[in-house]
């Protein structure tokens, strides 16, 4: 038979100043945890709401970045007539080719500069991504030396907002609109004309790379495996979508000082919880007693105590959800080696990263109440009644 | 003081639930621990290791805004002129892939160089004569930090290719020497008139035609390092090539906030573990005072002053966190060692230690939590009635 549990709520209800410091202790820990998680969801986020099924960067052979890659105008020809390509409203085949540049400024999170991608690309460029210019601004427009700015940048740098001008390449670009891709990582980039900026960075003979579109889905593995096999053609062709998802590694850093921090503070609050267990198991020793006589079995005086320990837990776990829940939606950024520039992203608080937080205080609170419930249910009713 | 009498009590007092004490004394040392952990990481993401009095006058120039844009050679004649100047060379910056790119242990930094500059610029950098000398005679040659050879298991003869990527040439070098440096940075340097060489030979148009990627400019003394770099990017500031000359520790300083916004994240976790300790410790003191209720009577009916047992109950409060914070110093200093030789993805953790000041301070934290959590049980105890603390049964 086993002990109501609403014995237990009682108990910990009685000793309330008790219950709420164990249970902060370990919610802040959950909630240090949850934060982590967020951090790497709303990374995730980020990259995988960034690039079109049906598109392929193509890049150079042997390079895996836009960064470092270059792709000549022969081969953006080549390219331009491969079969199964998707074709614009224009009649024309759907490749744009780009150049990619890193440029510094400071931003709200690093006074003393950050690095910022500037990409060089077409208006066939960005019709092939799924962007809007905000209203207010508008997109650059060719032979002038204009830029427009996703809206993250304009969120996180004073000096990239509308109407400012941002010194590289030659000379100075006026920031003309700002432009919203959703949640997509591009926000965080800088736009501004192939060739007006193309020629800044001295590559007038060769682009970083050149986005595809196939024309649908049985078009897109054809097209995709016979860019990779040209070997004359010399390409690394991906799929777009998985290019921006692997570099959500760019979190790696962060995310293994979260987990570690996390579980050094999982150790601490289990000893916590540990000892707040031993407290009440002897302080109740004479329930115990009475317990058992009654005729309560020693398992279910372990299980009762075990649940005790775990409903403890589990309201740190909530407790520790419910202190992290404010970050949901707080914009930060990190930098990614494949672009040398930061991304920003949103933490995302969602139910799967709360979940695992209330799982992980369940774990240090099964831990904590492991030992002592044991001790209870050794206890003989004998001294257990006798103790005071 | 009166109370140093009572240590025997106080010692005695503090250990008579053992377990507790331990788990308390085990609660506190973790969470002092991952204090002191999180301080020594904030020391060296944001402030750096010690610096060696080479790398203090050792200052990096590049190009103000685009990073990786290369600058004219032209520029160092120009900076020989500053006063304060010892020395000037160059490096480049030579992305491309080792063996697989998408496995991120292959990315380390690869440096075109001149070899003879190179010891001039870094004279901390040990490296056998001989090997020095094999270094600059074969122009094929690169050397490779011990941290970076080790990481590979390279010995001198060993192949490294390199095949470029926004330089379109396939380096073939041979590793001829292995140096010693005292920050454990993974970087391998190569002869930059190779690479030069290798670019002509490729016969595509040359990106670094009379231009490099940074400057290496060593100042005469540290005084003259904040005028030298002024004087230096005033030189550029309306060139088309505006520059930004900071001294190296800026510099690999200034990659940190790739990471993210880390100062804040640390800041905030610190506060967090503060607060936990506190809840901890201030709970355990207050579940000791509790059971000893009664005692507190006896020991007021035998003479004891509310002054004295309030003492005696705050010392057995600072001695427990004292406890657990020096074995938290010693747990922290155990992890940073295992730091400083694992493979982690935070390279800068490669130097983290525990110096003095940041144990005296985790010291100072945990005496300042013993004595603020055991500050509400002691009043109480103190306060409460002899009549009132021996009648109470619990």
């Amino acid at each position: 038979m086993a002990i109501p549990i609403a014995y237990n709520l009682r108990n910990l209800i009685v000793r309330k100043t008790t219950t709420v410091m164990t249970a902060l202790g370990i919610g802040l820990t959950v909630a240090v945890l949850v934060a982590d998680l967020a951090l790497v969801e709303g990374l995730r986020t980020a990259f995988k709401a960034t690039g079109h099924p049906l598109q392929i960067l193509v890049l150079r052979k042997g390079s895996n970045a836009e960064l470092n890659s270059s792709v000549t105008r022969e081969a953006l020809q080549i390219l331009k007539s491969k079969p199964g390509l998707a074709v614009n409203e224009a009649g024309e085949a759907m490749a744009s080719p780009e150049i990619l540049g890193v440029i510094n400024l400071p931003s709200v999170d690093s006074p003393n500069g950050m690095n910022l991608t500037v990409r060089a690309l077409s208006q066939a460029g960005v019709a092939m991504r799924n962007v809007k210019i905000q209203s207010g601004g508008r997109w650059f427009q060719s032979g002038q030396r204009e830029v427009v700015v996703g809206k993250s940048v304009a969120k996180r740098y004073p000096n990239a907002r509308p109407g400012a001008r941002i010194r590289f390449g030659r000379g100075e670009w006026e920031v003309v609109g700002v432009f919203d891709a959703g949640e997509s990582a591009v926000n965080s980039e800088i736009w501004g004309e192939l060739n007006q900026v193309g020629s800044d960075f001295n590559r007038q003979d060769t682009v970083s790379s050149v986005l595809i579109r196939a024309a649908d889905a049985g078009a897109f593995q054809a097209l995709f495996n016979s860019l990779n096999d040209d070997r004359q053609l010399g390409v690394n062709a991906l799929r777009e979508r998985e290019y921006y998802e692997q570099q959500t590694s760019a979190g790696a850093p962060l995310q293994f000082f979260g987990l570690l921090v996390a579980v050094i503070m999982a150790i601490g609050s289990s000893f916590a919880a540990m000892n707040t267990m031993y407290a009440a198991v002897s302080r109740r020793a004479k329930e115990i007693g009475t317990l058992r006589v009654l005729g309560f079995s020693r398992g279910s005086i372990l299980f009762s105590f075990l649940i005790e320990s775990l409903l403890l837990a589990f309201i740190g776990g909530v407790f520790g959800c419910l202190l992290a829940l404010p970050i949901n939606g707080v914009t930060t950024g990190i930098g990614s080696f494949a672009t040398f520039s930061e991304i920003a992203f949103d933490f995302r608080v969602s139910p799967s990263t709360m979940i695992a937080g209330i799982v992980f205080a369940l774990v240090v609170g099964a831990i904590g109440g492991l030992f002592p419930a044991s001790n209870a249910a050794r206890k003989e009713i004998l001294t257990a009644l006798r103790e005071i | 003081m009166k109370v140093i009498s009572y240590l025997p009590l106080i010692t005695k007092n503090s250990f008579r639930n053992r377990r507790r004490s331990a788990l308390t004394i085990g609660s506190m040392m973790v969470s002092l621990c991952l204090l002191v952990l999180l301080m020594a990481m904030y020391k060296v993401l944001f402030y750096g290791a010690e610096q060696t009095p080479a790398q203090a006058v050792r200052l990096v120039m590049r190009h103000k805004v685009a990073l990786g844009q290369p600058m004219p050679l032209s520029h160092e004649g120009k900076i020989r002129q500053v006063s304060g100047v010892k020395a000037v060379s160059v490096q480049q910056w030579f992305g491309g892939t080792y063996r697989d790119a998408r496995d991120t242990r292959n990315f380390f930094a690869r440096f075109g160089v001149r070899p003879a500059d190179i010891f001039i610029i870094f004279p901390e950098y040990e490296i056998p004569e001989q090997q020095k000398q094999a270094f600059l005679h074969e122009r094929t040659g690169c050397i490779a930090s011990k941290a970076l050879a080790d990481k590979f298991g390279w010995r001198p003869g060993e192949r490294v290719t390199l095949v470029g990527d926004f330089l379109p040439i396939t380096l073939e070098l041979t590793l001829v020497g292995i140096f010693n440096e005292p920050n454990k940075f993974e970087a391998l340097y190569f002869n930059w008139d190779y690479m030069r060489e290798s670019l002509v030979a490729s016969g595509s148009r040359n990106p670094l035609q009379d231009s490099v990627s940074q400057f290496l400019v060593q100042a005469e003394s540290t005084d003259d390092v904040p005028r030298v770099s002024k004087a230096i990017d005033d030189l550029f500031a309306n060139s088309p090539y505006p520059t930004k000359t900071e001294t190296e520790q800026a510099f690999v300083l200034s990659f940190v906030s790739f990471l993210g916004n880390l100062k804040l994240f640390l800041l905030a976790i610190g506060g967090a573990v503060t607060f936990t300790i506190l809840l901890v410790s201030a709970n355990t003191l207050s579940m000791s005072v509790r059971e000893r209720i009664r005692e507190v009577g006896v020991l007021k009916t035998l003479g004891f002053t509310p002054g004295t047992i309030f003492g005696i109950l705050l010392g057995e409060g600072m001695m427990i966190a004292l406890i657990g914070g020096a074995l938290g110093c010693a747990l922290a200093w155990v992890l940073c060692a295992a730091l400083r030789n694992a493979t982690i993805p935070m390279q800068q953790l490669r130097v983290i230690n525990t110096p003095p000041l940041i144990v005296l301070i985790s010291l100072l934290i945990a005496l300042l939590i013993g004595l603020i959590s055991a500050m509400v049980p002691a009043i109480g105890a103190a306060r409460r009635p002899i009549l009132d603390s021996l009648r109470h049964t619990g």
